[in-house]
């Protein structure tokens, strides 16, 4: 579904990712792990156009992405989430969503401006998908409240939600489930299986907590220092050698 | 106290005017969060636009040849001032805007000159009497003018599709991208708003003391309505415009003796400055919540 070859990109000396290729198939769920400054943000980056590399293509569905920029690239399906949650802080929970399914209205701007007609048809059509979605989420309870006012936790929950009511078919999730509890992570990780298997999502995600990862993934890719250093189920990650080093540094003997 | 109502009044509806300029401001900042110190010069440049038109065109010909201009300006602002200065810190894009400010006048000017010029739109300036009150017939048309503009945006901003895509570009740049919001197209579309409002402004402001250089200084009596309103509240913008219009108005006419007069002039950023001591944000704008 999406295949990223070889591609290079440096922030002036540090080499972030140095000769990367990987595939995102067609309805898995694929984790992305590594050490901190890996270059797994980068990649995500890069994926949906806010970097682009200065070596290497990524293609999507067949059409090459690798200059495009992030809103293009969101047009043709692909959406994300922050690992700094990035919502709309003054707006409602509800709006912040209604802008996620922005890209799914077609009507014409004069009528998106002017709301009537087919444009006033419009707005409600969507407005029920993003009710499910918050239905879906469980945050009918703070539908109208500004995003900027709730506990991280659920930020990160409307944030899934403004990306998913996009209807994307690759979802990229950089950190889901970074600083929340036990319990939140075990919510965050049903919504993505859930939409996994219900909406058939494709879905690439980054996670510290490697016991979500083992848990939910299908496949596992390993980053250090920008380059790709395991790939396999969560299965051969656990014994991949190299792996170990990387996480556990070189002086370790087993 | 007949006299003080007509005091009051008439400060509202100038209040509305000032309303007008500050909403140009309020505009650009909420969809680009940038101070756009070029509003009052984009005002000028409308209004001088529109005198030099209507010496060859019928009125609504002008206005239509303005209002084509103001989105020809928007759209050649945003490729050539913002997009090159994309993801710069704040105070760049302000400087830039400063930058604006000076050519747009140089342009303005140099095009149409630097005599002051009248302006007619067909409304007189002659006032009339409601139940033994005085008030302006071209205050009530302003007025009128810019509580419809206002209720259009405000509109406009909250419900329609657009308007959410906008606030949301104001938020995050970056998020609003990611959602497949086009920046740049959002961006001319604010600020070709911003020209619309200008052009009103200039036509209202121009038709009352005349087209020439000076019409840009009124930029600096919407400073103190930003700072009562809050910088990013259209609500905030209208009520703090009438506040200032009228507060200057019975200012001058009953503290002004008292203190040798002409306190008109500064009173508003009087105004601004105790607001300031309470209400850092204004009186309406949008208190920001930092999470560290």
């Amino acid at each position: 579904m999406l295949r990223v070859e070889d591609i290079h990109i440096s922030f002036g000396v540090l080499k972030a990712l140095n000769g990367v290729s990987l595939e995102i198939h067609r309805g898995e769920i694929l984790a992305i792990i590594g050490p901190n400054g890996a270059g797994k943000t980068t990649l995500v980056n890069v994926l949906n156009g806010v970097y682009h590399p200065s070596r290497g293509h990524i293609f999507f569905e067949g059409k090459e992405l690798t200059k495009m920029s992030p809103h293009h690239i969101a047009a043709l399906g692909i959406n994300r989430t922050f690992q700094n949650v990035a919502l709309f802080k003054g707006m409602t929970v509800l709006d912040n969503i209604m802008v996620g399914r922005n890209l799914k209205m077609r009507s014409s701007f004069f009528s998106q401006g002017i709301y009537w007609g087919f444009g006033q048809k419009e707005e409600i059509r969507h407005r029920e998908v993003v009710e499910k979605v918050i239905d879906w989420l469980e945050i009918e309870h703070i539908r109208k409240t500004p995003a900027g006012m709730l506990p991280y936790g659920l930020q990160k929950r409307v944030e899934l939600g403004r990306a998913l009511s996009a209807e994307p078919k690759l979802l990229l999730l950089d950190e889901p489930m970074a600083g929340m509890n036990l319990e939140e992570k075990e919510d965050i990780a049903r919504f993505i299986l859930d939409a996994n298997e219900e909406l058939g999502t494709t879905i690439a995600l980054i996670e510290h907590d490697m016991g979500v990862v083992m848990d939910i993934s299908d496949r596992v890719i390993v980053l250090d220092y920008g380059e790709k250093i395991g790939e396999g189920t969560p299965e051969e990650i656990r014994k991949n050698e190299k792996v170990i080093k990387a996480y556990l540094g070189t002086g370790v003997r087993r | 106290m007949i006299f003080a109502i007509e005091v009051f009044i008439g400060g509202l509806l100038v209040g509305t005017m000032y309303s007008l300029v500050a909403l140009g401001f309020v505009l650009i900042y909420k969809s680009s969060g940038v101070f756009n110190f070029a509003q009052g010069d984009m005002t000028l440049l409308a209004a001088l636009a529109l005198v030099g038109f209507l010496a060859f065109l019928p009125l609504w010909m002008a206005l239509l040849a303005v209002l084509a201009l103001m989105i020809v300006l928007a759209v050649a602002i945003e490729a050539i001032v913002l997009r090159p200065l994309v993801a710069r810190p704040p105070l760049v894009l302000f400087m830039a805007t400063i930058g604006l400010a000076f050519l747009l006048q140089g342009i303005g000017q140099g095009i149409w000159g630097t005599d002051p010029k009248g302006l007619s739109i067909g409304i007189s300036d002659i006032p009339f009497k409601v139940k033994g009150l005085l008030i302006s017939q071209f205050d009530l048309v302003g007025g009128a003018l810019a509580g419809g503009l206002v209720f259009a945006l405000v509109w406009f901003f909250q419900k329609s599709r657009i308007g959410r895509a906008l606030r949301a570009v104001s938020d995050d740049h970056e998020a609003a991208l990611s959602v497949g919001i086009p920046l740049r197209r959002a961006w001319a579309i604010s600020w070709t708003i911003a020209g619309v409002v200008a052009l009103v402004a200039g036509i209202m402001w121009g038709s009352r003391l005349g087209v020439q250089f000076s019409l840009s200084l009124i930029a600096l009596k919407a400073l103190p309505v930003l700072i009562l309103g809050g910088i990013d509240s259209i609500p905030g913008a209208i009520i703090a415009g009438l506040l200032v219009g009228a507060s200057e108005n019975l200012a001058e006419v009953f503290l002004g003796p008292y203190v040798g007069g002409g306190i008109q002039t500064f009173f508003p950023y009087l105004l601004a400055l105790v607001v300031l001591w309470f209400k850092p944000y204004g009186i309406f704008g949008r208190e920001i919540i930092e999470r560290v």
